[in-house]
């Protein structure tokens, strides 16, 4: 069956039986590989995604349950400050479980860019991370945060110079 | 001199296969070293573009192929700058001797006159027209490597010592990076019938009940008792492999119970016993004190189940694989399948971090097992998570006995260690079987015990020798002659339950002897290097005011230098109980003298303590029935990200000492800090991990 949805901004439909994983359509329907098969128990996060601005496992996610909804996945992430923030405090080891960390961590920042350490813990509580690179991965998104809050400060600037 | 040289250039005398200019006026550097995420390409880089002065960026570095690298054996026991930056960097140092002194020749100068920019030959500071690109030549490479070249002194390094940031990382957090991502042509997407121990014979298989759960068309691969899905879409082949074990019966499959999951098990076992260190006297007077520790079983528990790919064309296979040895698993390869190893490449591709030998190496073998059957395609093998938790070689469980004999001064004049574990490492090249060789038509034998002898570490004698000034040390390890499931090397074998026991113990003996635990140490330990950590966690943590504890919060110390000759470590914790530990705040202090990458060493340091509380609190893999029970996340859960405590980390500054191989040495410690951070916290011990709510309650109630 034919199924339409939103991917990164694209609207693409996809012909797969009704209750493949959403992970495999992202992986092998539409050659988005951030998304990674860790348990397909959701209980690792490798697989996070964000759905309809909410952050989401994949691995169990039928397709047909995400149709006409909006997915954002890791590759969507190249220009956010998350991005670069994960670059420059070198924040992972082996880097496996850090595409499912980083849409964790969209979701979080998407809703509050000022979050203090205990909303990061919560957000991150459903990803596992094996090597231990938690403590840098937790700087990566306050630096991302902060990197959020002062292009919206310069923003708000530049909308209070033109009125 | 030679024997001096790294095994590395010994193995791989030629320079030619290490280092090659390249017409884009880019190196090549090739390596036998993999990154298995300790950042190690990028300290292996450092290296070569300090010795050789070329800018960083123009280096391409290829890892683990037996196409195109050099055999440097596994990536194991911490040895990736110990040994392989060794290599590079008198590598390097004597291919910029050979090509300057050419050129000082030819310039009819001092080779000292000439400096080097970015690979830029200048002369008095003017520029000579000549570069490593243009000057270079076939001489230069096809020579053995001497090793006598002299390397900079680090006083004068400009890249070695700092910060550079790792190259994978970007990849990895775009959307590839990883084996799993790799999409070859011809793809076919693969998943196993597991034979669920060695020795089990399949004996009826409903195909077609298989066929009907999985709802699509696939074929299936059968060789004696393997037994392999295969087809174009992954789902469909993921939907038989959950299916099919309900649809397979079995026959002479091994029968495990709970005890076997505890250490306590080898004790009733046959065993290989060795003994390591010095002779036992006679008779010694004094005051015999002894006590016994244990680890469990432990899983690697990688991220990502493993993966291997494998294409058979033309009489040669083709293997890509997250093993941490290209070589090693090219020979095992040939042997399995019949081939000459001329016949069999395998490159390196990036799988999750592990730790050590996981599921990579065998799912290698099952996708080339099924490219042998279904030749011209590429063959995909995706272990399910199941499947890595129920099969992959697991840490063994190991118990410690220490035993001390007491002068009247409460100090040791005789110490024992005496370990009961299983092999600490089942590699191949340690004779340990590849999980597929067992269900084939021709299955090696069961393996005999063995353990990496003490030259290399030890195994489970790792750390058992204490490097206090006591005057008699000796070790018993009783290797038992078989172990419940497969076992092979976990992050530093048995250093991390010795240390556990030696450094628990060590808290006893002072609290025997009425003496605080610091000062215990200090009034044994000469070396001043592991001085100085003890001190400095001791102070940063606030030791002097700690208090007599029995509050439900505890702080602890303890240290090792690990296998007694790489990288120091002492580590501090402060604990707070309540039914369960939590680790709320940690200090680590290290030696690991000249440090590469200080941001890649200060990862290593805290990624060892946050798997050492994890495994110190939480892990146990479970046995029962046919073999590990803990299959998922939920069975055999990890630190997460509210258990993580904040960290302190000190790197000692010594660049003019060797490097010290550190990506294992806070894990001992670690653990052991935590025991002793219990017992100030509870006023009881716990010898016995994991320390679980279980634990804490039954100790409390022993009193």
């Amino acid at each position: 069956m034919s199924i339409e949805l939103t991917v990164n901004g694209r609207a693409v439909s996809v012909s797969v039986a009704a209750d493949t994983p959403l992970l495999d359509v992202l992986r092998n329907h539409l050659d988005l590989k951030g998304s990674r098969y860790g348990c397909g128990l959701e209980q690792c996060g490798s697989c996070m995604v964000v759905i309809d601005g909410k952050a989401d496992y994949s691995c169990v996610r039928e397709i047909s349950a995400v149709a006409g909804k909006r997915i954002e996945t890791v590759e969507s992430l190249a220009s956010h400050p998350l991005h670069q923030a994960f670059l420059d405090e070198q924040a992972g080891q082996c880097g496996y479980c850090l595409s499912g960390i980083l849409m964790s961590a969209k979701a979080l920042l998407d809703r509050n860019n000022s979050p203090t350490r205990a909303d990061m813990v919560t957000a991150l509580d459903s990803n596992l991370c094996r090597c231990g690179a938690h403590p840098r991965i937790i700087r990566a998104i306050e630096r991302a945060a902060a990197a959020l809050r002062e292009g919206a400060r310069a923003n708000d600037l530049r909308e209070g110079a033109r009125s | 001199m030679s024997e001096t040289l790294p095994l590395s250039i010994l193995n791989n005398r030629r320079m030619e296969k290490w280092v090659r200019f390249q017409p884009d006026r880019t190196v090549k550097l090739a390596v036998g070293k993999v990154e298995i995420g300790q950042a190690v390409l990028i300290a292996l880089t450092q290296i070569a573009a300090e010795e050789l002065d070329i800018a960083i960026d123009r280096f391409a570095v290829i890892s683990g192929d037996t196409a195109d690298a050099p055999d440097e054996g596994s990536t194991s026991s911490s040895q990736s700058i110990e040994m392989s930056g060794r290599s590079v960097r008198l590598i390097t140092a004597e291919l910029r001797a050979r090509i300057v002194d050419r050129l000082a020749r030819r310039l009819n100068c001092s080779p000292s006159d000439i400096d080097v920019l970015d690979g830029a030959f200048l002369l008095d500071d003017e520029p000579t027209g000549h570069d490593y690109w243009n000057f270079a030549g076939d001489e230069d490479f096809a020579a053995d490597i001497a090793g006598t070249a002299k390397p900079k002194d680090p006083a004068d390094y400009k890249i070695v010592g700092k910060p550079v940031p790792r190259r994978d990382l970007a990849a990895k957090i775009s959307g590839a990076g990883f084996i799993h991502d790799i999409v070859r042509p011809d793809m076919l997407h693969a998943r196993i019938l597991r034979q669920p121990s060695r020795e089990a014979v399949l004996t009826a298989f409903d195909e077609a009940a298989v066929r009907r759960a999985a709802r699509g068309d696939f074929r299936i691969v059968r060789v004696a008792n393997f037994v392999a899905f295969v087809g174009d879409d992954e789902t469909v082949v993921q939907r038989a492999a959950v299916a099919a074990p309900a649809h397979a019966k079995w026959d002479k499959v091994r029968k495990l119970t709970p005890a076997h999951q505890e250490a306590a098990w080898y004790l009733t076992q046959p065993s290989d016993d060795r003994f390591v260190g010095d002779s036992v006297p006679d008779a010694i007077a004094g005051e015999v004190v002894s006590e016994t520790y244990s680890r469990p079983f432990v899983a690697h528990a990688a991220m990502a189940p493993s993966c291997g790919l494998a294409e058979y064309r033309d009489g040669r296979l083709q293997v890509w694989s997250h093993t941490q040895g290209v070589y090693p698993l090219r020979n095992s390869l040939a042997d399995i399948l019949g081939l000459t190893r001329e016949q069999v490449t395998v490159r390196h591709a990036h799988g999750a971090g592990c730790y050590g030998h996981n599921g990579a190496d065998d799912a290698a073998v099952d996708a080339s097992v099924i490219a042998m059957q279904i030749p011209d395609r590429c063959i995909r093998v995706q272990w399910r998570r199941e499947e890595e938790f129920g099969y992959e070689p697991v840490g063994t469980a190991h118990m410690t006995r220490i035993k001390a004999v007491l002068d009247a001064a409460g100090k040791p004049i005789d110490w024992t260690c005496e370990v009961w574990a299983g092999s600490h490492v089942q590699r191949p090249v340690y004779g340990g079987n590849m999980l597929t060789h067992e269900a084939l038509p021709s299955p090696p034998p069961a393996p005999k015990p063995n353990d990496p002898p003490e030259a290399a570490g030890g195994g489970g004698t790792r750390n058992g020798i204490p490097l206090y000034d006591f005057p008699a040390k000796r070790i018993i390890h009783h290797l038992a002659m078989t172990t419940p499931v497969r076992t092979s090397s976990l992050r530093g074998l048995g250093a991390l339950p010795n240390v556990f026991a030696l450094e628990c113990f060590v808290d006893e003996l002072a609290e025997k002897a009425g003496m605080d635990p610091v000062t215990w140490r200090l009034a044994h330990l000469s070396d001043p290097r592991a001085r100085r950590l003890i001190e400095s966690v001791a102070e940063r943590s606030g030791w002097a005011s700690r208090g007599t504890g029995g509050n439900g919060k505890g702080l602890g110390i303890a240290w090792s230098r690990y296998k007694n000759k790489a990288a120091y470590a002492a580590v501090a914790v402060e604990i707070e109980v309540d039914r369960e530990v939590h680790v709320r705040r940690a200090w680590i202090a290290a030696d690991a003298g000249l440090v590469i990458n200080p941001d890649g060493a200060t990862n290593q340091l805290e990624g060892g303590l946050v798997h050492a509380i994890s495994m110190t609190l939480k892990e146990q893999v479970k046995l029962d029935g046919a073999g590990i029970t803990s299959l998922d996340w939920d069975s055999y859960p990890i630190l997460r990200f509210s258990e993580i405590p904040e960290i302190s980390t000190e790197l000692v500054h010594a660049p003019n000492e060797p490097t010290l191989g550190m990506g294992e040495c806070t894990f001992g410690p670690t653990a052991a800090a935590i025991g002793n951070a219990v017992k100030h916290a509870l006023g009881v011990r716990i010898r016995d991990m994991p320390l679980t709510r279980e634990r804490i309650a039954a100790a409390i109630l022993r009193g």
